[in-house]
């Protein structure tokens, strides 16, 4: 199986909330927000590789990051806020205001 | 302008307040020497940070990607906002309190929509509260009398990093001598964080399962007994075993964070949590709070809330104000492709928000306000750099506990601040809708 459901937790990081006074198109900070935490069991399950490129998709679009192993629970993958989820995430707020940004469903599949 | 603070040498400045996080510690000192930030004690690595690289990616001004004078760009910014039928105003939650009551009188005078950043952040915290009301404290209440604090949906170890040292886990206080001897600390959360690290206990959840969690422990407390094995992925022992922590301690606060806001459920998973702290008074003293991001993030809603009596998505279109969530909130204004301009201040809308929004609001005439470089800055159409509040740019700010605290001006920009760009885009507006003779035309009640 080359492809599987994730939910996705957007949240802050240190690294972020460090790298954004450097400005946002500095290294440190794209880094940070281009990477994606997931289980390392779950990385062996799909035959993915800590390091290699994934696609996250939902059916709002879809983002290429970095995969890294993380102290994930199995089934969530996590990525610090910034430009790469915005593709991910609908403008619907359900009369709410908010846009559902955290606890998305996603596919990821290896990108590359 | 305002008054200057260049001196030669090293200069001192104590008791300086950081714009950074909810947190607003105001005991940084700030060494200065030859009007350039060397050093900074007291802050936490965010703080810090805040303050030393304040200078790097600094915005510059121009107009339709072509460099201008500041001034040229308050007058381009001005004859946008004139022109505008249904124009929106947005950010604001990094700035100052005279920068937000001013942005609020211009959305009067031109009859706009007005909403800042909380809109997609605590929000839906901010509904709850109208909904079922609170029972809070400030942080010093909680530093000298709290023996049970629970962090859930949040992580103060990463963003918000002093809050446990000042406030809630190591602080010692005048009932809590012994610091964290004298507290427990729960975290509940869908996945382990640092803020796991500095608790006594965890408990994971599903995600998007906080709300049948809040109901299930509301139940329990009442004492009904459930049917169910687990709750959210919880064993329901385990749950009692939280429950009676909460119901025995002396004083106990549960801080929330995004984990319940931005995910399903939003205000109702608030509410929830809001009705099952109020309940839990009837057996001791329980509080709850939210852990709130920006630097004057509660500023803005405190002078939205003071001033129209709503604290977020407020319309002026009518010249008075209208309150309604899905409707006037930043997201549902630009997914539904309604506004015809926009003034962004001290927020990045374009480099945070879903792609449909950040596309109409790339498709209208833009203003950015911004003392950096941002997404949102890239693509604006009139582009005004400013002294950042806190930093190059004094005034007041709330804490995340709604309390105001004065912020310092400890280093000159050459640029002006956020309230001074936006009392001229005011005068400008203003004289064109006047027909060119300057007296102020406000369109409604708002007082400014």
């Amino acid at each position: 199986m080359s492809e599987r459901r994730f939910i996705l937790i957007t949240g802050r990081t240190m690294k972020q909330g460090r790298s954004i006074h450097l400005g946002k198109e500095a290294k440190e900070f794209l880094d940070e927000i281009s990477t994606l935490q997931m289980n390392p069991k779950d990385i062996e399950a799909l035959k993915l590789q800590d390091g290699g490129q994934v696609q996250l998709k939902t059916p709002h679009g879809s983002t290429v990051v970095k995969l890294k192993k993380g102290d994930i629970p199995e089934g969530l993958v996590f990525i610090a806020y910034g430009g790469f989820i915005n593709a991910l995430v609908g403008p619907d707020t359900q009369g709410t205001g908010m846009p559902n940004t955290k606890g998305i469903e996603v596919e990821v599949e290896r990108y590359g | 302008m305002a008054e200057s603070v260049a001196a030669k040498g090293l200069t001192v400045v104590e008791g300086v307040t950081c714009p950074f996080c909810g947190v607003t510690c105001d005991d940084l000192e700030v060494h200065v020497v030859d009007g350039k930030i060397k050093e900074v004690k007291n802050a936490c690595v965010l703080g810090k940070d805040t303050f030393l690289h304040h200078l790097e990616g600094w915005a510059t001004p121009r107009i339709r990607g072509k460099p201008a004078t500041v001034d040229e760009c308050i007058d381009a910014a001005a004859e946008i906002l004139a022109k505008a039928k249904y124009p929106l105003i947005y950010g604001l939650d990094s700035t100052e309190l005279n920068a937000q009551r001013k942005a609020i009188e211009l959305a009067d005078l031109i009859g706009a929509n007005i909403d800042h950043t909380s809109s997609v952040c605590h929000a839906p915290s901010l509904q709850a509260v109208q909904t079922v009301g609170i029972s809070s404290c400030t942080v010093g209440e909680v530093k000298n009398r709290a023996d049970l604090i629970i962090f859930w949906g949040c992580n103060p170890a990463e963003a918000h990093p002093r809050h446990p040292s000042r406030y809630s886990v190591t602080a010692k206080g005048l009932f809590t001598p012994k610091g964290k001897k004298d507290r427990m600390v729960i975290n509940v959360d869908v996945r382990p964080t640092p803020t796991t690290r500095m608790a006594d206990a965890f408990i994971q959840i599903k995600p998007n399962s906080d709300y049948e969690v809040f109901s299930a422990l509301r139940a329990m407390l009442k004492g009904h007994e459930l049917d169910q094995a687990e709750v959210g992925g919880v064993a329901i022992d385990e749950w009692k075993t939280l429950l009676d922590k909460m119901k025995s301690s002396k004083f106990g606060i549960l801080y929330w964070g995004m984990g319940l806001t931005m995910s399903r459920g939003k205000y109702l998973n608030i509410v929830a949590l809001l009705t099952l702290t109020q309940e839990l008074n009837r057996f001791t003293k329980f509080l709850a709070a939210p852990m709130r991001g920006h630097g004057n993030v509660v500023g803005m809603a405190q002078v939205l809330t003071w001033q129209t009596g709503y604290p977020f998505a407020v319309n002026m279109s009518r010249g008075y104000p209208r309150f309604n969530p899905g409707e006037y909130s930043v997201a549902d204004l630009l997914a539904h492709g309604e506004v015809d301009a926009a003034l962004i201040i001290a927020g990045d809308a374009i480099g945070n928000f879903p792609a449909k929004m950040a596309e109409h609001l790339m498709s209208i005439p833009m203003i950015a306000v911004d003392p950096k470089e941002s997404e949102t800055t890239k693509v604006a159409t009139v582009v005004i750099p400013t002294a950042q509040a806190g930093i190059a740019a004094g005034g007041m700010a709330y804490r995340m506990d709604h309390i105001p605290l004065v912020m310092k001006k400890v280093v000159d920009s050459p640029y002006p601040s956020d309230h001074e760009v936006l009392e001229r885009i005011f005068a400008k507006v203003s004289a064109m809708k006047n027909g060119g003779n300057g007296a102020p035309a406000s369109a409604g009640r708002v007082r400014g």
